[in-house]
């Protein structure tokens, strides 16, 4: 253990895009938890004296069409977007390591059927297959995160069934197993550990596109249901009065641009930690 | 005394492909280290594998495997999961490769002994430290959580040994223990193979092309060529009176035995089946008239 941890923190060194992107996660992750204390006013109430305000000192980014604090909008909007986006990879992972580690480790039929499987669900446009979950389960943000799940199953579990391949053919599988290692242990105790590098970055970098997708579905409504704030809802809320209240639109759509350059910059610095070959591209 | 290793007829093959291994017949005695000689793709290492019950899915094993009497043919997975590590053992030819870059060499070790025994974590590791001194590790106690990148390249092969006796298997199988290593090393591995083998009483199957490390430390040796076993000797025998020519031919292509400035003797590059069956034939002759 502490000697992957070291050679981790001696990759980490130097590595100004991982440092830039944790920075700035960290920074909108810190507003989206504490956005009950750190916004100024309450999300959901109208205030009709202050219909798209101008940024002012006490409205830094102004307030929208029925007058609520775009600012307290948008730190709880990263709230919803940042929880969606995230639960939805982190969901996806969790079927898709495992798929991924079985398809690569066994190979034959086992391989065929899951990748078989994931083909299936890869030919059907992304935007299709959650527009329809949503017909069926009906509109909201959980819907939105499972959809979101879904569509980068087949994408994550084939960057983990290829890391798993070249892995597997390692003699250190081999030897494992001729130590009398069971092929649970094998898989858990020494493909995994070695096969997970590019799955890790492949999800960092579909988290960015996570928040955007989510962003995406809210602005047609289909995600996040309004009164709850969402970026992608503010961005659909802007969409009218951009030319009279253009700080509607405009700071919801920066926050949503911060958030992928942050998942972006910490794929792109994992991935020059991890996998240098760029097994994930 | 019944042999440790009884191989009767046994033929591998992959796919419908040709066979890899075809009737090959060998018992390995208590204590003895067997030589198995030959080109890459003789099959030697498929055979080794195929005592180990390890051959990728798509190879078709038949015939007889025992070890200490018992069939190994046909066993399940979990079967031969139990036996691998404990009663047989395997080393393969790079060290570097075989042990998890990620994981200690010490945790390693303990891993084998785990797996087979109900012992605790404290007594695994310090059963891996007393390995490790066995087999010339220096300061074992606190080298046991460097990973394997820290150790040279004969450092690593003596953990692989160390791990592949930790529970004192019957039978150790080396797959070209030395390849990958320099001279001196490959001379002070050996010399640890044959030092376990005397204190342990560990059968040694050694899997080689090296005809200089057959010499070294095997009791007996196999020939083997396309699969097949061609001749079964002693050590001197086969140096001194090679039954088969393509032995023979092995034996002129030695350079270690050649004249400074002669041509080395090549194998014909590719022995067609009827001089192998006309070779075999009269091997076979020569076996009869005794």
């Amino acid at each position: 253990m502490s000697a992957a941890v070291e050679i981790r923190a001696r990759r980490g060194r130097r590595n100004p895009a991982l440092i830039v992107g944790l920075a700035l996660l960290g920074l909108l992750g810190g507003i989206a938890v504490f956005a009950p204390y750190l916004a100024p006013f309450d999300p959901e109430s109208y205030d009709i004296q202050q219909i798209m305000g101008a940024p002012s000192w006490t409205h830094p980014f102004g307030s929208d069409v029925l007058g609520r604090d775009v600012m307290s909008r948008i730190f709880h909007g990263l709230r919803v977007s940042l929880l969606v986006s995230l639960s939805a990879v982190a969901a996806s992972l969790l079927v898709a390591v495992p798929l991924g580690l079985l398809a690569g480790y066994f190979g034959s039929w086992v391989d065929s059927a899951i990748s078989r499987f994931l083909d299936m669900i890869l030919v059907l446009p992304a935007m299709l297959l959650a527009i329809t979950f949503i017909a069926i389960l009906g509109p909201g943000s959980a819907v939105a995160a499972l959809a979101i799940a879904v569509i980068y199953l087949p994408i994550l579990a084939r960057v983990m069934r290829t890391s798993t391949l070249v892995v597997t053919r390692n003699d250190y599988v081999l030897g494992a197993r001729a130590r009398g290692a069971s092929h649970l242990r094998v898989i858990v105790g020494h493909v995994a550990p070695n096969a997970l590098g590019p799955v890790i970055v492949q999800a960092s970098v579909l988290s960015a596109f996570a928040m955007q997708l989510e962003a995406g579905l809210s602005f047609l409504g289909l995600g996040t249901q309004p009164p709850t704030p969402s970026l992608g809802g503010m961005l659909s809320d802007g969409r009218d009065v951009l030319t009279v209240a253009p700080w509607v639109e405009i700071f919801p759509g920066l926050a949503i641009m911060a958030a992928v350059l942050a998942f972006t910059f910490i794929g792109a610095g994992l991935r020059e930690a991890f996998d240098p070959a760029g097994v994930s591209e | 005394m019944s042999p440790v290793l009884d191989i009767a007829q046994a033929g591998v093959r992959f796919g419908t492909g040709p066979a890899a291994v075809k009737d090959v017949s060998l018992r390995v005695a208590q204590g003895e280290i067997f030589g198995l000689v030959g080109e890459s793709g003789s099959g030697k290492s498929t055979i080794a594998n195929a005592v180990m019950g390890l051959l990728p899915a798509t190879a078709r094993l038949d015939g007889s495997i025992r070890l200490n009497g018992e069939e190994l043919v046909g066993l399940s997975e979990s079967a031969l999961r139990v036996r691998r590590g404990d009663e047989m053992a395997m080393i393969f030819q790079d060290a570097s490769a075989s042990l998890d870059p990620t994981w200690s060499v010490g945790d390693q070790i303990a891993e084998t002994i785990r797996a087979h025994r109900p012992v605790s974590r404290a007594e695994a590791r310090a059963r891996a430290i007393a390995l490790m001194g066995e087999v010339g590790i220096a300061d074992a106690a606190r080298r046991y959580r460097d990973v394997p990148h820290r150790f040279s390249g004969g450092m690593r092969q003596r953990i692989v040994i160390a791990a592949a006796l930790a529970n004192h298997p019957k039978l150790l199988i080396a797959d070209e223990p030395t390849t990958a290593l320099d001279v001196t090393i490959q001379a002070q591995i050996l010399e640890l193979i044959d030092r376990l083998r005397r204190d342990h009483g560990t059968t040694v199957l050694l899997i080689t092309h090296d005809l200089g490390v057959v010499g070294q430390v095997c009791d007996r040796v196999g020939v083997m060529y396309r699969g097949e076993l061609l001749e079964v000797a002693t050590t001197e025998d086969l140096f001194t009176r090679p039954a088969h020519p393509y032995t023979r031919a092995l034996l002129a292509a030695n350079p270690a035995g050649a004249v400074r400035g002669s041509r080395l003797p090549v194998i014909p590059q590719e022995w067609s089946t009827e001089s192998l069956d006309a070779a075999n034939a009269a091997r076979d002759r020569r076996a009869a008239h005794g």
